[in-house]
């Protein structure tokens, strides 16, 4: 096992310091002498840049930083903080200001609170190599449910665990592998001899904008998705899994192209796996990137080959599916679950994240904040958990103001919930949606308008065209918003929007355009006034909308330095040298480069 | 395969490639190759880690490729596990940055400064 704690000493080879060498050498003597140093690890860190301070010694995690230590304060800070875990107040930094300055290591708390399990490999394991995937417990579920486990002690363990599905609704994963299973049995009991054929479908179409969790996976991790399809196929008795990725995906094709060729080279798919008899192949079928596709129905009509439309439910894939056979199609995040599951139990699952929504959730992480990335995290932390610890805040120091989740079919959580712990429950009750995974941090300069326009221009370029309500309440819903982001609205737009989205919502054909509506009805939620403020007082609140936004420049403020003539794009800034400088309203383009440079806050915005 | 056979390859291969502990005496560079590391240039820094730990010589190195690490803000990322220096991971690696983990953090054990980014997380299956 690693170190519990590190003592990083100031020592760069630079370092014209003799005593940092000296602390360093007697840290680690003592640290030895008083046993503890496989607990704590004394290591050079560079120089820290405070040198006038120095030597400085910073120990992690709790990142306690001394300075001006000498060699004989070794003993102290082993004794008292090492062993016995109380910081030594005399040589502690106080002078708060210093403390930028001091990044030589940077905690960014980025994995400390994540809890990976769909990532467990990823970052850890190279994704081409099926003995490194093996090495790490991969192909064990298998190997134990082909050998030990009958079908239904499979559903069993799934449903023990509690996992639901990870592409957006959040079904029961149980339920669904029940209900093919049941229907299995009773073809093979009704008519033996004509049974349809059983397909696993993994989909990994992700189409929100934003997301990447499942391209992650599949470059990070593929042997897990095929591991957790051949389980199902096991399972469910069918002899044959498809694994539907978008084009624009290559690299992940590449990766998955090759674990199937390992795992068959291996008999690990293929002809009767780990000769127990049981046959399974599992094909990449492209899509051509189309939102929609990533809808069941419409997904398997794409592997088809016919055009991504959706079909009415019922019946459902699970029932009458792929070529008219049961099917069971589950998201990438959901199929990685799956071999945890079956090797250390669903009860032990069960335990992680909330009572409803057991396990974690990858998250995109994107926007105004610090740390962007992927991040997987048990349900129920908060939102203020993800954003400030794991996120490391706003970017800029800016004011939080909301975060988008579940894309274009989600909505907007805001500072008030900060605190509400997230899982599939609340973030429905809430009026947004776990959805996929996207997670957009947006900061004061952000126009909750503007977001949401973009959201359904999104959605209705993308929308089939199948189903009035979606096709022509989509086009409406977004002319609206164009509408107000331009200050050509009025009020009774707000309840033509509130109507329309009732009635898409209601009446349309498949998810797509039932949830299009969503980042529509929870802006107006949580953000009525910014809408009214368009509208009414024709003024963007966030200074976004360029419509209503104007640079004008203070007289009594401007210096004439010319600084932010020179950098307009378009010439427009007029004065000259030393003299007041003045905006031709009719050229500006609103880019707020002006603002930006002005270092006499002379350009203001209304 | 039987399961037999896929046993004792487990048990091979987790002696191979397991965690390593403070123990051993391996280097180990592991870079975060998934799309957002690629387009950040991981593939020239993992070609420059190969050509510095040459010309040092070092022997007991390995430099291997894995998926993202979730650190996109920092691409590229590298962790670096080295006997007697905690495991971190170093991000924004350009080719510089590379030669300087193998000059600096592998022969001189000492951390490379501004651009340690974190820890590791936990590991799921150990802990
Ligand atoms: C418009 C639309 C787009 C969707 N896109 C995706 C997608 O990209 N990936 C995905 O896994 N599910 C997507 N879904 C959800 C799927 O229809 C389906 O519920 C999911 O694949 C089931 O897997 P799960 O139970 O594991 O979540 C989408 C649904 C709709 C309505
Ligand atoms: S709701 Fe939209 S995407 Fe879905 S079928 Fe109707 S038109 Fe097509
Ligand atoms: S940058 Fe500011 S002070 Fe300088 S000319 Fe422009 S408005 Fe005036
Ligand atoms: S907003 Fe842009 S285009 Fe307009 S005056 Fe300022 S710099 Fe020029």
């Amino acid at each position: 096992m690693g170190y519990r704690s590190y003592c990083l000493v100031c020592s760069g080879d630079k370092c014209k310091n003799e005593a940092s060498r000296e602390v360093y050498k007697e840290l680690r003597h003592v640290a030895e002498a008083r046993g503890v140093d496989r607990e704590v690890q004394v290591v050079r860190a560079g120089c820290f840049g405070l040198c006038r301070s120095g030597p400085i010694v910073k120990l992690l995690p709790d990142e306690t930083l001394y300075v001006g230590v000498q060699p004989d304060d070794a003993q102290q800070l082993v004794d008292d903080h090492i062993a016995g875990g109380k910081p030594v107040e005399r040589l502690m930094l106080r002078d708060e200001d210093c403390m930028p300055h001091l990044e030589t290591v940077r905690q960014t708390g980025f994995y400390q609170k994540q809890v990976r399990l769909v990532l467990r490999n990823c970052g850890l394991i190279d994704p081409d190599s099926i003995d490194e995937y093996i090495a790490r417990q991969g192909y064990a579920a298998l190997e134990k449910v082909l050998t030990e486990m009958s079908a239904d002690d499979v559903i069993g363990e799934l449903k023990a665990s509690g996992l639901r599905g990870r592409g957006g609704a959040g079904f029961p994963a149980h339920l669904k592998w029940n209900f093919t299973l049941q229907e299995v049995r009773r073809q093979a009991r009704e008519n033996p001899d004509s049974m349809s054929e059983v397909s696993i479908v993994c989909n990994g179409d992700e189409g929100d904008p934003g997301a990447y969790m499942d391209r992650s996976v599949l470059e990070g991790d593929p042997h897990s998705v095929i591991e957790a399809m051949a389980i199902a196929g096991y399972t469910m008795r069918a002899r044959r899994g498809y694994i539907y990725v978008r084009a624009e995906y290559p690299l992940a094709i590449a990766r998955l192209e090759h674990a199937i060729a390992q795992a068959h080279e291996y008999g690990l798919l293929g002809r009767n796996i780990l000769e127990t008899g049981f046959d399974f192949e599992v094909e990449i079928r492209l899509g051509a990137g189309a939102f929609v596709c990533g809808e069941e129905t419409a997904l398997l009509a794409s592997i088809q080959g016919e055009r991504g439309t959706p079909w009415p439910r019922p019946p459902y894939p699970a029932v009458v599916g792929l070529w008219d056979g049961p099917t069971v199609i589950n998201n990438v995040e959901t199929w990685a679950n799956v071999p945890l599951i079956m090797l250390r139990g669903g009860e032990w699952f069960s335990r992680i994240g909330t009572e409803s929504s057991s396990g974690t959730k990858v998250f995109a992480l994107t926007g105004k904040v610090n740390n962007t990335g992927l991040v997987e995290v048990p349900m129920g932390i908060t939102l203020r958990e993800i954003v400030y610890d794991i996120g490391g805040g706003v970017r800029d120091g800016k004011e939080f103001k909301a975060v988008q989740t579940g894309g274009p079919s989600g909505g907007v959580l805001t500072a008030e919930h900060l605190d509400t712990p997230i899982d599939f429950d609340s973030l429905s009750a809430l009026g947004s949606m776990m959805g996929s995974g996207g997670m957009i941090v947006m900061d004061e300069d952000d126009c909750m308008v503007d977001v949401t326009r973009f959201y359904l221009e999104f959605s209705v370029d993308e929308s089939c065209g199948k189903c009035a309500p979606c096709r022509i309440g989509g086009q409406k819903l977004h002319s609206i918003l164009s509408r107000i982001t331009e200050g050509r609205a009025h009020d009774q737009d707000l309840e033509n929007l509130d109507a329309i989205g009732n009635a898409m919502q209601h009446a349309s054909l498949c998810g797509l355009g039932q949830t299009a509506p969503n980042p529509v009805i929870s802006t107006l939620q949580s953000f009525r006034d910014e809408y009214e403020a368009h509208i009414r007082d024709r003024r963007c609140p966030a200074r976004h909308c360029k419509a209503l936004v104007r640079y004008e420049i203070d007289p009594e403020a401007c210096i004439g330095c010319t600084v932010c003539a020179r950098k307009c794009p378009v010439n427009c800034i007029h004065g000259e040298r030393k003299a007041v400088h003045w905006i031709d309203q009719e050229e500006c383009i609103k880019c707020g480069e002006c603002y930006a440079v002005c270092k006499f806050g002379a350009v203001r915005v209304s | 395969m039987t399961v037999s056979e896929l046993r004792d390859l487990r048990e091979r291969k987790e002696k191979e490639h397991g965690r390593q502990g403070p123990g051993t005496s391996q280097v180990q560079i592991i870079i975060g190759m998934g799309t957002s590391g690629i387009a950040a240039g991981a593939k020239e820094v993992m070609k420059t880690f190969s050509e510095v730990l040459e010309e040092h010589e070092v022997q007991n190195a390995q430099v291997r490729k894995t998926g993202s690490l979730g650190l996109d803000h920092a691409e590229p990322t590298v962790e670096v596990a080295a006997p007697g220096m905690p495991r971190v991971i170093y991000g924004q690696v350009d080719e510089e940055v590379a030669r300087q983990i193998v000059e600096r953090h592998i022969l001189e054990g000492e951390l490379v400064d501004k651009h340690v980014y974190d820890r590791p997380a936990p590991d799921a299956l150990t802990e």
